[in-house]
């Protein structure tokens, strides 16, 4: 028999899949446009980051506002290689080992700033992720690379230092980014990812590690005392967080034609979208991340006479939405007038 | 004499960031938060002189005061309606994030009232500054201002903290909160005269700030307001005289690798900083080892 939270699991992933049943049965019959088509891959990895902040943030409890950054070393570091290898290799197997090679990336990063970061409590980490997703955006805007017959050339300063032969080709051209990476991200590949993330997360979540997780979130001294290695299980999660960001970025990057690190991807008030759909969905609660995320994805792109007052209204919802769920006293109060209340991210907690 | 010349407008920038990171340090050494906002405040402060100075035809010091008063108003309004229902919330979280919805509000509210385009602010200092050894060094009088300014405001607070009754009770609370409850000391009165303080001297950077670097967009205050919570964990968080130290340190350190380095390069050298504090020295230049007690 399956137990409770195995159901729960279930439910998620059959949620997921008669998304993808119904989105792709619209779009046999032809009754979603091309502009909704548009939407369908930046929805799932929206989903997807969107479930790896969630698992930074609910589960481990610590937050990141520069999970954007992840995404753009996911996204750069595997749109690089597909420039370089297409042609040379067959489309699936090159596309696949951009995954691998953005996630493990994204993941190697996640490591190392970890490792300053997580030792410490508090609020450092929030402007530390801050401060590493500037960083990476400024260095990227940087970068110059190009490839022709005698290798790989490199500079920091501009197109022309890269001293060149003329066949040469610029991969990576600084503030311009990388263009022309091929399109090999579809609405299936987004799923399939979602999916593969929801399975990694959820199966963290109810396992020894993930409980030891919870564990340390709710009481950091506790924790320590009964013997869990508070800074591995966490570098353990904020590593994990980091990788699947880092796919999502991978599907950014090959799903659009010109690939730049600028803020409106990859900045700041990026990651803080992000953060809005993990709170709206309900911080620790999966599920509701993704569900949050697609919806607050679709909704604005579709009510465009929104858009002028989507961040006015999303920045209100974020305030609200704290204060209802965490203050003492609405807590209290609504313990009076409604019974038992739950608090999000604390499932088993009375 | 180049060089001088960068290194003391590396001070200036230094001098304002270190004036924003007093009040990060002070709302955190006594609130316990992090108030993201901190660094809207500085350009709802920017927009309100350039709204009053235009209205008044260039009434800049009538227009610095009223700025002055709104921001405190703000500040202490913020604290009241977002930050003071969170105090004591299960998740230190939450207010975290309470903070960055208040930081993204105010954005969006300047955007819609202002829209995005940058404007033109012009100084609210008229002076031309002086010039030393044949021209050769010029130093412009908002640089000169500005270092000034922030002296005196780090003496002053120096000053109420350690001998006003108000500052004595600051530090209490930042000790411990519930000793300064037991003690007669009305927390939430003396968490709102933070604020108060804090924005206030927000309002203060943000008119120096505009007038060193006259463009003036919603999201003026965001990275300066960043990079002076940098200034305040190098200086030692909580800690006033290392806000100080820690704001000139980072100016001089984004001048100098703007200059010699790369333009593009220096914020990352500014935050790559953050970071090696935290890995070598994460109380800071002057701050003190916190033990965790159950």
């Amino acid at each position: 028999m399956l137990n409770k939270k195995s159901k729960d699991n279930l439910i998620t992933y059959a949620i997921v899949i008669a998304a993808y049943a119904l989105f792709q049965i619209l779009a046999l019959t032809g009754n979603l446009s091309s502009h909704m088509k548009g939407l369908l891959v930046p929805m799932t990895y929206y989903a997807v980051i969107a479930v790896a902040l969630n698992l930074c943030v609910g589960i481990l409890g610590e937050l990141s506002i520069g999970h954007c950054g992840f995404m753009c070393i996911g996204a750069f570091t595997s749109a690089f290689f597909s420039k370089v290898t297409a042609g040379v290799l067959p489309t699936a197997p090159r596309f696949f080992l951009a995954f691998i090679i953005g996630i493990g990336f994204a993941a190697l990063f996640g490591f190392l700033i970890g490792i300053p970061v997580l030792r410490l409590k508090g609020d450092y980490l929030a402007i530390v992720t801050l401060a590493f997703g500037e960083i990476i955006k400024n260095v990227i805007n940087a970068f110059y690379i190009g490839v022709d017959k005698s290798g790989l050339h490199f500079s920091m300063k501009n197109s022309m230092e890269l001293g060149m032969e003329p066949d040469g080709n610029i991969i990576v051209n600084g503030a311009m980014g990388i263009t022309g990476t091929p399109h090999d991200a579809n609405f299936t590949v987004g799923i399939v990812v979602l999916l593969i993330s929801l399975f990694v997360v959820q199966n963290l979540v109810n396992s020894r590690d993930g409980r030891a997780i919870m564990a340390i979130r709710d009481n950091y001294i506790a924790a320590e005392s009964t013997g869990i290695n508070v800074t591995g299980y966490k570098m353990m999660a904020f590593t994990i967080s980091a990788a699947i960001a880092g796919a999502a970025g991978v599907l950014f990057s090959h799903n659009i034609t010109t690939l730049t690190a600028s803020s409106q991807y990859f900045g700041y008030n990026a990651s803080i979208m992000i953060l809005v759909y993990v709170v709206l969905g309900g911080i620790g609660n999966i599920r509701g991340s993704v569900i949050a995320a697609c919806i607050l994805y679709l909704l604005p792109e579709l009510l465009r006479g929104l858009n002028a007052y989507r961040m006015l209204i999303y920045s209100i919802i974020l305030i609200v939405m704290m204060i209802v769920n965490w203050s003492p006293k609405v807590i209290e109060w609504r313990k009076k007038t409604f019974g038992k209340v739950k608090l999000p991210g604390r499932k088993e907690a009375a | 004499m180049s060089f001088l010349t960068y290194f003391i407008n590396g001070l200036s920038l230094g001098s304002i960031y270190a004036i924003i990171a007093l009040g990060y340090t002070m709302v955190y050494g006594i609130a316990k938060m992090l108030n993201f906002a901190h660094g809207d405040f500085i350009m709802v402060g920017c927009y309100i002189i350039f709204s009053v100075s235009r209205a008044l035809s260039g009434n800049s010091i009538v227009a610095i005061i009223i700025s002055i008063v709104l921001c405190t108003i703000l500040g202490i309004t913020t604290e009241f309606v977002a930050y003071r229902p969170l105090r004591g919330a299960a998740s230190p979280l939450a207010v975290l994030i309470t903070a960055i919805g208040v930081s993204y509000l105010l954005e969006n509210i300047a955007l819609l009232i202002f829209g995005a385009d940058v404007k033109s602010f012009t100084s609210v200092i008229k002076w031309e500054g002086l010039t030393f050894a044949d021209g050769q060094l010029r130093i412009q009088g908002v640089t000169i201002v500005t270092i000034v300014v922030s002296i005196v405001i780090l003496i002053t607070l120096q000053l109420f903290i350690n001998k006003t009754k108000q500052g004595q009770a600051m530090l209490a609370v930042a000790e411990d909160r519930g000793a300064a409850t037991l003690m007669g000391i009305n927390v939430n009165k003396t968490i709102m005269l933070t604020f108060a303080i804090g924005s206030a001297l927000a309002a203060v950077a943000g008119a120096l700030l505009c007038s060193a670097y006259p463009s003036l967009s919603p999201y003026t205050g965001a990275m300066p307001g960043i990079k002076a919570f940098v200034a305040a964990v190098l200086g030692g968080i909580g800690s006033i005289p290392g806000a100080m130290i820690g704001g000139l340190v980072l100016g001089i350190v984004e001048i100098l690798s703007k200059t010699y380095i790369s333009s593009q390069l220096s914020d990352a050298i500014v935050f790559g900083i953050l970071v090696l504090v935290l890995l070598i020295k994460p109380t800071g230049i002057l701050g003190k080892q916190v033990q965790v007690k159950v």
